[in-house]
């Protein structure tokens, strides 16, 4: 047997193969799909009904509501409306309505487990590779191609690794790392190909933060982002539900040492300092010694990239006992239901709403640009969400900087950009 | 038609045009016409308005960046583009084209190719012909993804799958 990386071993055993080789195309089975509502039912219920064919495993397919989540117009209200209806209809067993972003919700649901070929209706996917998975992102139309047959083909990738060597600095987290790479790579780095994401400071990361590696995996244009499982993934999918028999071989789902990779980055860990990216591109990225002092008007701490329970933890080690400056807003959309009763449990919440942040639904909000809530001409916004492309947030002269929660607090505090290693608390 | 298709226009862009300028967040909830109104309005005001059907996207690297979401394509196809020719395109957009009987066409060299030159577009033959006549050789679509644009996307395309291999 050739030696192999992680996902062609992955893919392999979608397409019942042995083995695949990088660059042939193959038909993988489908283990899992999912949506959301905006890209879910409202767009795939009318074209299973042109094919005359049904879900081809309602056991298999998983929707989540948090694109048009609270509904604030009857166009909204009609789409959840009709999201729950078909649901209920197609006989979908999981529907998790208003409980949170997706791709948070459906590793924390127990969905993913490690080895699974999945599918999702939305670009930021990828997120489910942080737990050994090969999950790739896909339009509407696929989907409901996918949900005819359970099947879908694909090109398979070549590997770029990306090795993080020794520890990351306080204050550093894995937001800084994807802007980093998007700066050094550019949103086209990833040739949409696989990006798996390892060595030991990658590791020593929480499952939430390997998520966000893999989140931001779209920005970079890679297919899929993947890390391999270990005791981290086992003990966060036990938590999460997971039986243990799933997890006996989730160890085995790992690149063979001598495997192929297109590329093979390193890097040094304590070497990166905290990064932001200009506005209008996750590829404008710089340290943050190069940016800070620019005046901000509002923070916001949102989306599956940076608002997860751990996202909010960082926020509040930078806030604790702090004040967001005079004429400052701090937004705080927690990215589910799950991770805010968490943080408000551990008392991380109340540290964010104490310093002045106001708390949102938990749900795309602003990040996704869909609901009321867009910022406004000429407005300048520090934020933790994926992607900062002109007009995507606001109106086409609203600027926005992407930084970790860490820096969208301590640029809250300052009211301008500013480094979180000086609030840093342990 | 051939008066027509000789009216057919380029319309050049540059590099990373995203999803989002194609398909702006806030008109997702409206029905596809209505967001093909405001395709392209933050990077070019006016060209939902002007383009005609037959007339070609050129654009540079990575087009189509950023969301899944179809209406991108969708409203391209919408106003009549005929097909994007770009120097490389963003993975899950070029599906979605497909998806949607949208040609997508790699093009590595755009020298001459300029904004407002009369062209047109022969996806199956990955040529585009200038109004001087020269052909611009294109890296052709691979034959399984041109059959689903020629039956006009996947849905179709399907269509006949199923109704030829029944389950």
């Amino acid at each position: 047997m050739p030696a192999q990386t992680l996902a062609e071993k992955l893919i392999a055993r979608a397409a019942g193969r042995a083995h695949v080789t990088a660059g042939e195309t193959v038909v993988g089975k489908v283990d899992l799909a999912m949506s959301h509502d905006s890209s879910g039912p409202r767009r795939v219920a009318p074209m299973l009904d042109e094919l005359q064919v049904p879900v081809w495993d309602p056991s298999r397919y998983v929707i989540v509501t948090d694109h048009y989540v609270p509904a604030e117009t009857p166009e909204a209200q009609a789409i959840l409306q009709f999201t729950r209806d078909w649901s209920k209809q197609a006989g979908i067993a999981s529907l998790h309505d208003e409980e949170g972003i997706c791709h948070v919700v459906l590793p924390q649901k127990g969905h993913l487990k490690p080895g699974m070929f999945v599918v999702g209706g939305d670009s930021h996917s990828p997120t489910g590779g942080a737990f050994g998975c090969y999950m790739f992102g896909i339009g509407a139309t696929e989907m409901a191609g996918v949900l005819a047959t359970g099947r879908i083909w694909l090109n398979v990738p070549h590997t770029i690794l990306m090795e993080w060597d020794g520890r990351f600095q306080p204050a550093v987290s894995a937001k800084d790392v994807m802007l980093f790479l998007c700066g050094r790579f550019g949103m086209d780095g990833g040739k949409y190909q696989a990006v798996e994401y390892g060595g030991e400071a990658v590791r020593s990361l929480s499952m939430q933060e390997r998520m966000t590696l893999c989140n931001m995996t779209a920005e970079l244009g890679g297919q899929a982002g993947l890390v391999a499982p270990d005791q981290v993934t086992i003990d966060y999918l036990l938590q999460a539900g997971v039986r243990p028999e799933e997890l006996e071989s989730a160890r085995s789902w790992s690149s063979d040492a001598q495997a192929h990779f297109l590329e093979h980055h390193r890097f040094d860990a304590a070497e990166l300092t905290p990064q932001v990216a200009a506005p209008h591109s996750p590829a404008n990225a710089a340290p943050i010694a190069d940016l800070q002092g620019q005046p901000i008007d509002i923070a916001y701490i949102g989306a599956c990239t940076g608002a997860k329970l751990d996202d909010l933890r960082m926020a509040a080690r930078v806030l604790r006992g702090q004040r967001i400056a005079k004429g400052m807003r701090l937004m705080v959309a927690p990215a589910s239901r799950d991770d805010q009763e968490a943080a408000r449990k551990e008392g991380s919440l109340d540290i964010l709403l104490q310093a002045g942040g106001e708390l949102l639904p938990n749900a795309c909000g602003t990040c996704a640009g869909y609901g009321k809530f867009r910022f406004a001409e000429d407005t300048r916004v520090v934020s933790s969400t994926a992607r900062n492309f002109k007009g995507r947030m606001g109106a086409a002269s609203s600027r926005v900087w992407l930084a970790s929660p860490a820096t969208v607090a301590a640029s809250a505090i300052e009211g301008r950009l500013a480094d979180p290693r000086n609030y840093w608390r342990g | 038609m051939a008066e027509s298709a000789a009216r057919n226009r380029i319309w050049r862009f540059g590099d990373g045009i995203d999803t989002d300028a194609m398909a702006p967040g806030q008109y997702m909830k409206l029905p596809i016409e209505q967001i093909a109104e405001h395709c392209m309005e933050v990077v070019r005001p006016g060209f939902a308005a002007a383009v005609r059907p037959g007339d070609v996207v050129v654009a540079g690297a990575n087009f189509g960046i950023g969301s899944s979401r179809e209406q991108a394509p969708q409203a391209l196809v919408t106003l009549g583009v005929a097909g994007v020719v770009a120097a490389s395109f963003a993975g899950l957009f070029y599906r979605n084209a497909i998806n949607l009987g949208l040609p997508v066409l790699v093009c590595r060299d755009l020298e001459g190719l300029e904004d407002g030159a009369v062209a047109s577009l022969d996806a199956a033959a990955a040529r585009l012909t200038l109004e001087n006549g020269v052909a611009v050789e294109l890296e052709p679509m691979p034959r399984f993804l041109l059959d689903i644009v020629e039956a006009g996307g996947l849905i179709p395309h399907l269509k006949e799958t199923l109704r030829r291999q029944p389950q």
